[in-house]
């Protein structure tokens, strides 16, 4: 019966959804109060339904009801509780329940959090929000029902993918999708923007940090895919340029020209109409990105099962939103370039050299991502397009950005001086120059190391002194308001990023070797000694677990247990073994037996040393809290009541007219 | 017009993606065609699977067209396509030969008299070295060989009834009608 | 018709997966550590036609290995990475390559980011001039407290 009501419940959502598309926009164009004030209570409400929408599938899986089609083709008896709850989120229809419920998180803090937003604008976004829901509703309820029935219910269900039955697939769905949706705040401002008019500037400065955040949690979940992909995959790589990633990646791009595009429309308003396409831009590459990875169009390591009425359901939908908002943006975009005039060397200039390079970037990969469909399209043949393709073109478009990253807290908005320029050049380069010479010492003339190191440092000095400068010319309580703070522990964060990815690209080893009990082989300085294989058991799986100690120079460094795991199901995963460490990660996976007949024998490892590979999720994460501390600046929080109200009475104005 | 030109690049991106939906629905997106089509089959020589000592080259099939179906006793979707083949490669005017993909000769042997054998010889490739100058990547594939050992014709995955009739069929008859 | 191709991929998948005992791990007798790390580079570029998600240096299918064992055979026969590759593209079409190579049918693909980036850069150059014109006298610096920076 249950089921039933989780069903239920989501068709009242669905109603909800519809009410809170539809009226508060009625409202906010007839200037009608009563209209606009259902946005709220229909918000909530929406919310409310569709988390118990969801607590009731997590509930199912938590009960074993194996009657609920979903939950016996993603969980058996053996699955943990945890993993069972993971196990929601392990497939089509339960990850886009979760993203609807995460839509409705992030518009329930919105109604929260924008109390004093003008009652028109609030509205209008609200109701877009509510449009993007209704659609995500539709599509599960039409095409994707996680709550459909499995009579007569099987004893025991299927096992949820072993590749997904692992801590990080607990979190990086959720978090991604946090990044994701988040988007749609923005989007939803930029419509509610475009359908207000002469709204000027201000709206941007309530988007902020909705934009910050969405980012940061953006940042976040593709960090926590690249270390799941590193430690569960057991190919050592960290990043794989596989569309679904691509996917992911393309909003995140975007999404840093849109943080910086609305830093110069909030403080300068300049780039009014570009702030706009780009937030309709991220939000419509998160919906892309959805499109790609659940219409299956594209072959790729998240190969979800693929039906063509899901694709085309999303393909309309995505014609609707995006198609509708960017004719929406070409009539009412602000078609005379407004905001204050700024020279050829101003933080402004350089802020759109970094969003031409970063939306070219975004671009690239959508490119590459698309052209074996083109290929398809266009008669040209099968065509891989992988990672030596986007390895080489991203460096290139990203190299102008990392020149331009340590004048960028110096340059000052409208007109920049020289001569402090060109001090952060001496200085930071001769820091970047003398640490390329010791580090060429230290990496036997590396070249793709060196650059990592100068790269890094250019960065990292940058930021350092701008930090050094500002606490020599600032009283306290005003160094480092949390905008700022943001900004610079992001930028630092690119410094720690540049340091992990070209270090442990250049210096990290990798052999296949064939070892018995007792034989030794050396590995980038280490010694790993394989001393057999033992039996492990988990809750629902038993494992042949390899025993590898590692020394270096004879010290101990690590005991180190590879598994190869096999589930209830019979499905085999090898789990890598990993000894992390702040300058080298050792990583083992246990391959097979060289004689099948004789375990106790020889078998076959993958021994790696990745140096600071670990340095490109720090970065990762301090981009991430970058994005929350400049999102909790008090700056977009304190009350600007005359503003607000001089806005609601320009658009009552407006609206009446 | 400028502000147009977002919205007119999505609509390019619209059409291609709805054309992806479309093509992956009329084919199977895994599926690689073979740049060996019109091209000579690679030479070969491989021995008949019950009758180890016997060699079959490419030379000695020379003068006739046939068609050459890669499938193995592990491979499940030969398992779908065999009962096809038993029905129809005897209607097919070429001889069928059956290449065994990186098997067991003993358990292709038991394979066949369990499920019959449809093929008017069979040939083994253990160790799937020459599979690879045919560009075979899974089982089942089908080849059709001209009479002067040219490819003219690759199926990938299992024959069913309709592509027996739709696409092999023709294939076939086109070339007996040029080389009479 | 679209249903039973689907089918019949999965079948397929199963037939696959059901045989996939081989590992990516994969010792082979290198000469030296150079050639072992050559020998990574260009199975990493190459792709499985079975897991097409997957290169042949990290593929676990047994058809991966058994062209990763050709690529090393064609390595130790003295074969440049360029032949090896050109074997392989002979046998399975340029689809093999993650690097796909230059020509008539991909010059979209290799030169389609430059054209975004030139014509996205004259949009930049000319914004900037006339911003920077229009407004030469205006373009007052910010106050000089630090606040505003």
């Amino acid at each position: 019966m249950t089921p039933e009501l989780g069903q239920l419940a989501l068709i009242l959502a669905l109603f909800l959804a519809l009410a809170q598309s539809v009226l508060p926009l009625i409202g906010a164009w007839r200037g009608n109060r009563a209209l606009m004030a259902v946005a709220r209570p229909a918000a909530t409400g929406q919310a409310v339904f569709v988390a118990l929408a969801f607590a009731i599938l997590v509930s199912a899986f938590l009960r074993f009801d194996f009657s609920v089609q979903y939950v016996a083709d993603n969980s058996n008896l053996q699955l943990p509780w945890y993993y069972r709850i993971a196990a929601v989120w392990g497939a089509h229809e339960g990850s886009m329940l979760l993203w609807v419920l995460i839509l409705n998180v992030w518009t329930v803090a919105l109604t929260l959090f924008s109390r004093r937003l003008p009652d028109a604008f609030l509205a209008r976004v609200l109701s877009v929000l509510g449009i993007i829901s209704t659609g995500f509703l539709c599509f599960i309820l039409f095409t994707s029902n996680p709550f459909a029935r499995l009579l007569p219910m099987p004893p025991d269900g299927a096992d949820l993918n072993p590749v997904l039955q692992d801590p990080g697939m607990t979190f990086h769905p959720p978090v991604l999708y946090m990044g994701y949706v988040g988007f749609s705040v923005a989007f939803a401002f930029s419509i509610a923007a475009l359908l207000g008019g002469s709204m000027q500037q201000s709206w941007v400065r309530w988007a902020r940090p909705w934009t910050n955040a969405a980012w940061g949690f953006l940042s976040c979940g593709i960090v926590a895919g690249s270390w799941w992909a590193y430690a569960e995959l057991g190919w050592g790589g960290w990043w794989f340029w596989d569309p679904v990633e691509n996917a992911s990646f393309m909003p995140w791009l975007v999404g840093v020209a849109l943080i910086h595009a609305q830093a110069v429309t909030e403080k300068r308003g300049s780039l009014r109409a570009w702030t706009i396409l780009l937030s309709l831009f991220a939000f419509s590459l998160s919906l892309l990105g959805t499109f790609l990875v659940r219409s299956g169009i594209l072959t790729s390591v998240h190969a979800f099962a693929s039906d063509p009425r899901r694709g085309t359901f999303i393909l309309c939908f995505l014609a609707v939103v995006v198609g509708g908002s960017l004719l929406l943006y070409a009539l009412r975009a602000p078609k005379v370039a407004g905001g204050k005039a700024f020279a050829l060397v101003s933080r402004e200039s350089a802020i759109l050299v970094g969003n031409l390079m970063f939306t070219v970037a975004a671009a690239m990969v959508m490119l590459g991502t698309l052209f074996p469909l083109l290929g398809d399209a266009l008669n040209l043949g099968k065509i891989s397009v992988g990672p030596p393709y986007f390895g080489l073109l991203f460096p290139l478009l990203m190299l102008p950005v990392v020149l331009l990253l340590p004048f960028g807290p110096y340059l000052r908005w409208g007109n920049s001086e020289a001569p402090m320029l060109k001090q952060v050049l001496v200085r930071a380069g001769i820091a970047a120059a003398a640490c390329a010479v010791i580090a060429a010492f230290l990496v036997q003339g590396q070249l793709k190391a060196i650059a990592g190191v100068a790269s890094a440092v250019w960065v990292g000095m940058g930021v350092v002194l701008y930090v050094l400068k500002r606490w020599r010319d600032m009283p306290r309580g005003r160094r480092y308001p949390a905008e700022m703070a943001g900004m610079l522990l992001a930028h630092f964060g690119v410094a720690i990023f540049l340091i992990g990815v070209l270090l442990s690209e250049s210096l990290s080893v990798t052999r296949d070797v064939r070892l018995s009990p007792g034989q030794v082989a050396t590995v980038g300085g280490y010694e790993f000694r394989f001393d057999g294989v033992t039996q492990a058991t988990g809750p629902n799986w038993t494992a042949q677990q390899g025993v590898v100690t590692v020394t270096r120079n004879g010290a101990p460094v690590a005991v180190m247990h590879p598994q190869k795991r096999t589930y209830a199901h019979e499905q085999v995963q090898t789990t890598s073994a990993i000894d992390p460490g702040v300058t080298r990660d050792i990583y083992v996976a246990l391959g097979e037996p060289m004689d099948p007949n004789h375990v106790e024998g020889a078998w076959a490892l993958r021994l790696y040393t990745k140096p600071f590979v670990r340095w490109i999720w720090g970065g990762g994460l301090f981009m991430m809290l970058g994005g929350f501390v400049s999102a909790a600046d008090r700056r977009f929080h304190v009350k600007r009541e005359a503003e607000a109200a001089q806005t609601v009475t320009a658009v009552l104005q407006e609206s009446q007219a | 017009m400028s502000r147009l030109l977002p919205f007119f690049a999505f609509v390019l991106l619209a059409a291609l993606l709805g054309f992806g939906i479309w093509w992956n629905s009329a084919h199977d997106p895994t599926a690689v065609p073979s740049p060996l089509i019109n091209k000579p089959a690679p030479a070969f020589a491989l021995p008949m699977l019950d009758q180890p000592t016997k060699t079959v080259s490419k030379e000695s099939l020379l003068g006739k067209p046939y068609l050459v179906n890669v499938f193995a006793s592990w491979c499940f979707a030969c398992g779908e396509e065999h009962p096809v083949l038993m029905e129809e490669s005897k209607g097919l005017g070429v001889p069928v030969i059956g290449y065994d993909y990186k098997d067991d000769p003993n358990d292709a042997k038991s394979w066949l008299a369990q499920h019959g054998n449809p093929y008017d010889m069979v040939i083994a490739d253990t160790s799937g070295h020459t599979a690879i100058d045919f560009g075979v990547y899974g089982a089942p594939e089908t080849f059709l060989i001209d009479a002067k050992g040219v490819i003219r014709y690759k199926r990938i995955g299992p024959l069913t009834s309709d592509v027996i009739a739709q696409q092999l069929k023709p294939a076939i008859e086109a070339l007996q009608k040029e080389a009479p | 018709m679209a249903k039973l191709l689907r089918t019949i991929v999965l079948l397929m998948l199963i037939a696959i997966t059901g045989i996939a005992a081989a590992q990516a791990i994969d010792p082979l007798p290198f000469r030296d550590h150079a050639e072992e790390l050559r020998f990574q580079h260009l199975t990493s570029e190459l792709r499985c036609l079975v897991c097409q998600d997957e290169n042949l240096a990290d593929s676990n299918a047994d058809f991966a290995r058994d062209l990763r064992h050709k690529v090393f055979e064609l390595m130790q026969q003295g074969k440049s990475d360029a032949q090896i590759k050109q074997y392989l593209v002979d046998r399975y079409s340029d689809f093999v390559l993650y690097d796909p190579p230059v020509n008539g049918r991909t010059w979209l693909l290799w030169f389609g980011p430059l054209l975004i980036l030139i014509t996205g850069g004259v949009v930049v150059a000319s914004t900037i001039r006339k911003r920077s014109r229009s407004g030469a006298s205006a373009a007052s610096a910010p106050t000089e407290n630090g606040d505003d920076w």
